[in-house]
């Protein structure tokens, strides 16, 4: 999987949780959480929905390395490619 | 039930309240009114004298009063000398702009230190100070400052940009807004909030500021109509000091971090004003929840006690507890939670991470401090909320239908929770809705809208709300305000939202629409209106989940009736439908 697949994704994921979104309005660096104005609960469904689109389990101790964009399609990479 | 047991020799230090019934036989407001110093000369009470001035002008000067850590790793002290110095700034730039005693100062920020500046010299200047909660949608944050008569706001560059811009021309009461710079363009029609105080004097004085002064309002939900602003007065402070000491336990040499934030009532009295009248040290974190991060606080600041909520404990729980373990808390000695009740395997999982149980206790915005809780010297129930503070008369009572109400006296029956009036920190009013806060009285007895039952031992258990309105990550949501929202969308016809049961947040919106005609339920338009609630309500307002519906079940009146919503979604039998119309 290329990394704009995954970032195509990733975007439908965190659209599912915060359809309100404009995707090209994300800066890949910016932290999710201060920019989405998501709440803790949309937090939490997002990187479930995350796991179920990759179907990779996602430690909630990793839950922290995910707050950009960017961080959470590397990290997904990194996760897909290793199966 | 398993009761946790707590024996003296397990407590770390000696428990301001030692002895439950004894403290609760020889306590008056009157003497916990006497703990505080009061305005020189007699010039009356106010907030920010007891929370930083008297501790400022002694010993205490130089202590940390709040040591805030920023998102990004920054951490910044803040004596109480300090605190006040900036309070002051802040009350004379109040005073430079010609807003005065009464007016309404609202805060829209995060967790930044200008909010506590803002908080204390609002208080120090008279004027009434309410903060609204940061991810707020625009439409409650217009809604809440039009009600309460908003003369200044005060709030970040992006804040404002992504919230206020497009309300303020709604907003003609607003004379003045103070934005903290972000390193972007100062609004047109705004002040630099830093620059403003920069340019003030660090010396103010009190003006006299009787008692019952307004000094705080607070908005809390209904089942219907708009959000309700609870007020609160400056004698209020007597009842964060008392409880601060006796329900959480806190003793000088304390440090102590409340995770809640200011938006709402816990963050204001027990995050800002009961440590700062005790003159204890308060950490103040500006990030959100993050389980690791918030072990790394509780170690790295020796934190000794630690108040904070349901929700957050149970996302805790989820991310396991190893990762509790990991970083020893040799300091960490007492342990509360508020927002909603907590369950037992949370109350317990405290002492199996922390060796520690939780302390839950119960209060609400109309209450301004907590009246219920767990004591530390108290044997713990897990899922009870505790018993009455001292000073604070609690019964369990039916209403009947000449509106007068009943005390129910037999263990273990459900009533309504309801205080006897007469606490320092008992709401005021509903601001100009003298109707609605009368409702809440039945003679002497307030009645909370909470219902509970009580044990044979005194122990207070929560059972559920008598009204529609929902509690969601200890936060209460008027169903109206979101099927208000929920309307505008052109495909909608109708709305009713309940709070659906779930593990971690007690419940979650979830919102039930019909359709107009020519528009077909969709994946595609259940988003869409998802979109436009989330845009308008904000994430911590708005549905998690929409399910359309051919219809609503409604009243003859034509109300919806949001509780049969409720037993369909819990698959509950649905009761008397005698006064149902289908359609």
């Amino acid at each position: 999987m290329t990394n704009e697949e995954i970032k195509t994704k990733v975007l439908a994921a965190l659209a599912a949780v915060a359809p309100e979104l404009e995707p090209g309005t994300l800066a890949p660096g910016a932290n999710l959480r201060d920019e989405l104005d998501i709440d803790s609960m949309d937090a939490l469904n997002f990187l479930v929905g995350l796991s179920k689109a990759f179907g990779i389990d996602i430690p909630e101790a990793d839950y922290r390395k995910l707050s950009t964009l960017d961080a959470i399609v590397g990290y997904v990479a990194a996760r897909v490619g290793k199966r | 039930m398993e009761a946790i047991p707590k024996p003296r020799e397990a407590l770390r230090v000696p428990p301001n309240l030692a002895d439950y019934a004894a403290v609760r036989a020889g306590f008056s407001w009157e003497g916990a009114r006497a703990e505080l110093d009061g305005l020189p000369g007699g010039r009356g009470l106010n907030i920010a004298h007891e929370a930083v001035d008297r501790h400022a002008g002694g010993a205490l000067a130089d202590k940390v009063a709040i040591r805030w850590l920023g998102k990004a790793g920054a951490a910044q002290d803040y004596s109480f000398a300090r605190l006040a110095a900036e309070s002051n700034r802040f009350a004379n730039a109040l005073r430079a702009l010609g807003v005065g005693a009464g007016d309404r100062v609202f805060a829209l920020t995060g967790r930044i230190p200008q909010l506590y500046f803002a908080a204390l010299g609002a208080w120090k200047n008279r004027s009434v100070f309410c903060t609204l909660f940061s991810a707020f949608g625009p439409e409650p944050i217009r809604m809440r400052m039009a009600l309460g008569d908003a003369a200044v706001l005060i709030t970040t560059e992006a804040l404002y940009r992504r919230k206020v811009a497009q309300i303020r021309a709604a907003l003609p009461m607003l004379r003045h807004v103070l934005v903290v710079r972000e390193g972007g363009e100062l609004p047109e029609g705004a002040h630099d909030f830093d620059a403003l105080l920069a340019g003030q004097s660090d010396a103010f004085e009190i003006p006299p500021t009787d008692p019952e002064d307004m000094a705080l309002l607070h908005f809390t939900s209904g089942t219907t109509g708009t959000p309700k602003g609870a007020v609160h007065v400056h004698q209020a402070v007597v009842a964060h000091h008392a409880t601060g000491k006796l329900a959480l336990d806190l003793h000088a040499d304390d440090v102590f971090w409340c995770t809640a934030d200011p938006g709402w009532v816990t963050g204001t009295s027990y995050g800002i004003i009961a440590p700062l009248s005790l003159g204890v040290t308060s950490i103040v974190d500006e990030a959100d929840f993050d389980a690791e991060r918030w072990y790394e606080i509780l170690a790295r600041e020796q934190v000794s006690v630690w108040y904070t909520a349901p929700t957050a404990i149970r996302m805790m729980m989820k991310s396991g507890t190893e990762l509790a373990r990991s970083r020893p808390v040799p300091r960490l000695r007492f342990l509360a939670s508020v927002g909603e009740p907590l369950n037992p395997e949370a109350v317990r999982w405290g002492v199996e991470a922390f060796g520690l149980p939780f302390h839950d206790n119960w209060w609400q915005t109309e209450t301004g401090g907590i009246m219920v809780a767990n004591f530390a010297a108290m044997e713990i129930r897990p899922g009870s909320m505790g018993k009455p503070l001292p000073g604070i008369e609690a019964a369990v009572v039916r209403q009947e239908k000449d509106g007068t109400v009943t005390l129910i006296e037999d263990p273990d029956s459900e009533g309504e929770l309801a205080l006897k009036r007469g606490w320092p920190s008992m709401f005021r009013g509903y601001l100009g809705q003298p109707e609605r806060y009368a409702k809440c009285f039945a003679g002497d007895w307030y009645l909370t809208g909470d219902l509970a039952k009580r044990d044979a031992d005194g122990y207070l258990w929560f059972v559920g709300r008598k009204d529609d309105v929902i509690k969601t990550s200890g936060h209460l949501i008027g169903p109206f305000e979101v099927e208000s929202v929920l309307m505008e969308h052109p495909a909608v016809a109708e709305a009713g939202v309940i709070g659906k049961p779930d593990p971690v947040a007690m419940e979650v919106v979830k919102a039930f629409v019909s359709l107009r005609a020519g528009h077909e339920p969709s994946e595609a338009l259940a988003r869409e209106i998802m979109a436009h609630a989330r845009k308008r309500l904000g994430a911590v307002v708005a549905p998690k989940e929409i399910a359309f519906s051919p219809s609503l079940p409604k009243t003859r009146s034509g109300k919806i009736m949001r509780r049969l919503l409720k037993a369909r979604e819990l698959g509950l039998p649905e009761g008397d439908t005698s006064t149902l119309e289908s359609g």
